[in-house]
């Protein structure tokens, strides 16, 4: 075939434009989630105005009494905000060490016919609907704590936690065996040729080689510690209490916004307010969570490559 | 170069290895002679880098390695049964193809095997003998905490790894194809620390460069298809190959 200069001319022009297509479809579809993300904190502020207007802030952050139906009406967030703490706190206690345990010994010590099978079962357990999740903490969990407590309530933040650590394993564990897998096994094979054992070379070089991954699955598995809602709001019951105690019923930040969200409140209602006010501070919380978990990272990580 | 006989650190009896089915290995007699340099040279695929992570059990990492034959170190067999791995490495160092520094500063590259072998001396001395040794002191001894092994050049690097192999002080060291990641200069300048080095330590050098073999090593060995074709003096080897294989490949005929 003979290419004229008229007939390169117009294929190039039909590719031009394809090619410009293609690039204004991707630009557009990349700035959506930028742009919904923005929309949102943006409706969360405007939303979050006329509450902060009424209720002082330093009553809102600083209070201990949660009673918005009540009158008079308490908007203290302390007790919310505590109980949140509590049910992460112990969920993430249970999901670090376990998800990071699991995750070493898959990349590690795991034969690679026992990671092709447990890596996707593990994977798999993260598809578990967290109400699954919820009811096992509350009708499995709870009775069988409750033989070592006496003293557990039938709602408390203690089952909540641990079922929640338990859902969090996945994630932690698959995503921090991704990291540690990709450690390029010469780091392995160095650490090696100089008599380490297999322990000290996942310890000392290839868990520090991988820091800045596990440190992102520990971001996630703290983002969905925090964000949780149906385990928390099955198990962990909905009262709100100060100071917060594991062992007894406790309301979380989003089991707050549930209680008023499915409660029989008029669309004008104040209300509504403090539903914003409550999902601008989760937000704000779990930024903070994430830059503060962020910039330890970018500190203590070992960078290869 | 000296071509006394000294007596063998390393030694294979009928040795051979298998990765799965594939025999990469075909029973090998090979001496490795104490402070001296030995090169196994031969085309790519012949088994030399499997011969030579053969001594100090590298290949064990590997799933479906089967070997046959032996390998002493010192008269002792390093895949009897009952031998740590863990225990030959730490006499047995290596030098990889590609430098793989770790991803942390110079000092704690070199102080790696010191630690975790519970080194009792001086540690900040010991860093510093072996990063002269590996003729990179001059270059580094201003940045030691603050440089990771990342932040070199590549024939930094590679001398990084180098010191990090004698900081703890092994008997024998292995290069597996040292210099071919680098630039002529800097392979020049390993090959000078090569020679220097043995005056201290056994070396047992892989390359596909012939030159090199030529210009560093007092002994060498030809493998072909998993076979050691041909061994000895290196002048020999190079200038009368007994071995018509030998000949064709020091010329250039094939390889």
């Amino acid at each position: 075939m003979v290419l004229t200069p008229h007939s390169l001319g117009r294929a190039a022009r039909g590719r031009s434009r394809r090619e410009r297509l293609a690039t204004v479809g991707l630009t557009t579809a990349g700035l959506l989630a930028v742009v919904i993300t923005f929309t949102i904190i943006a409706l969360f502020i405007q939303g979050s105005v006329p509450f902060l207007r009424k209720v002082p802030l330093g009553e809102f952050l600083g209070g201990t009494r949660w009673a918005p139906i009540h009158e008079p009406a308490s908007y203290g967030i302390l007790p919310l905000v505590g109980a949140t703490v509590v049910t992460t706190g112990i969920a993430l206690a249970v999901a670090v060490p376990l998800g990071l345990l699991a995750a070493v010994f898959l990349s590690a010590y795991a034969p690679s016919s026992v990671r092709r099978v447990l890596k996707p079962a593990l994977e798999l357990l993260a598809g578990v609907p967290t109400v699954v999740y919820g009811f096992f903490a509350l009708r499995f969990v709870t009775p069988l704590l409750q033989g070592f407590i006496p003293a557990l309530g039938f709602w408390n933040g203690l089952s909540a936690g641990l079922v929640m650590g338990i859902m969090i394993v996945p994630y932690m564990a698959s995503l921090s065996e991704d990291v540690l897998y990709a450690v390029p096994r010469s780091l392995w094979e160095g650490a090696y040729a100089l008599g380490a054992t297999r322990f000290e070379t996942v310890v000392r070089v290839v868990i520090p080689a991988a820091l800045s991954g596990i440190g992102a699955a520990f971001i996630l598995a703290l983002t969905r510690a925090v964000g949780e809602t149906m385990i928390v709001a099955l198990a962990a019951g909905r009262t709100p209490t100060w100071p917060p105690d594991p062992t007894k019923p406790l309301l979380t930040l989003t089991t707050a916004i549930v209680n008023i969200a499915t409660g029989d409140h008029e669309a004008t209602a104040f209300i509504w307010a403090a539903v914003f006010a409550i999902g601008l501070l989760l937000f704000l919380v779990t930024l903070a969570l994430n830059t503060v978990s962020y910039l330890v990272i970018q500190r203590y990580r070992e960078k290869y490559a | 170069m000296s071509e006394h006989v000294a007596p063998p650190v390393l030694s294979t009896r009928k040795f051979s290895l298998w990765y799965g089915s594939h025999q990469a290995v075909i029973e090998v007699d090979l001496d490795i002679a104490e402070r001296q340099i030995t090169a196994i040279i031969g085309p790519s695929g012949c088994g030399k880098s499997t011969l030579i992570r053969a001594f100090n059990r590298l290949n064990d990492l590997i799933p479906g390695v089967r070997t046959a034959g032996e390998i002493l170190f010192r008269g002792e067999g390093i895949y009897r049964r009952g031998v740590d791995p863990v225990a030959v490495r730490r006499h047995i160092g290596m030098v990889f193809q590609k430098p793989n520094p770790f991803p942390k500063t110079v000092f704690e590259n070199v102080a790696f095997g010191l630690r975790i072998n519970g080194f009792q001396g001086n540690l900040k001395d010991r860093v510093a003998q072996a990063l002269v040794q590996a003729a990179l002191w001059d270059e580094v001894k201003n940045d030691l905490h603050r440089k990771t092994g990342y932040d070199l050049s590549g024939g930094q690097q590679q001398r990084l790894c180098i010191a990090r192999a004698l900081a703890v002080e092994p008997e024998v060291l292995l290069m597996d194809e040292p210099c071919s990641a680098l630039d002529p200069i800097a392979t020049a300048k390993i090959e000078d620390l090569i020679r220097d080095l043995a005056r201290s330590v056994t070396v047992a050098i892989v390359t596909h460069n012939m030159q090199q073999a030529a210009r560093v090593s007092d002994w060498t060995a030809f493998m072909l298809l998993g076979e050691l074709v041909e061994f000895g003096p290196t002048r020999e080897v190079f200038t009368r190959p007994k071995d018509s294989r030998t000949e064709a490949y020091i010329t250039g005929r094939f390889g």
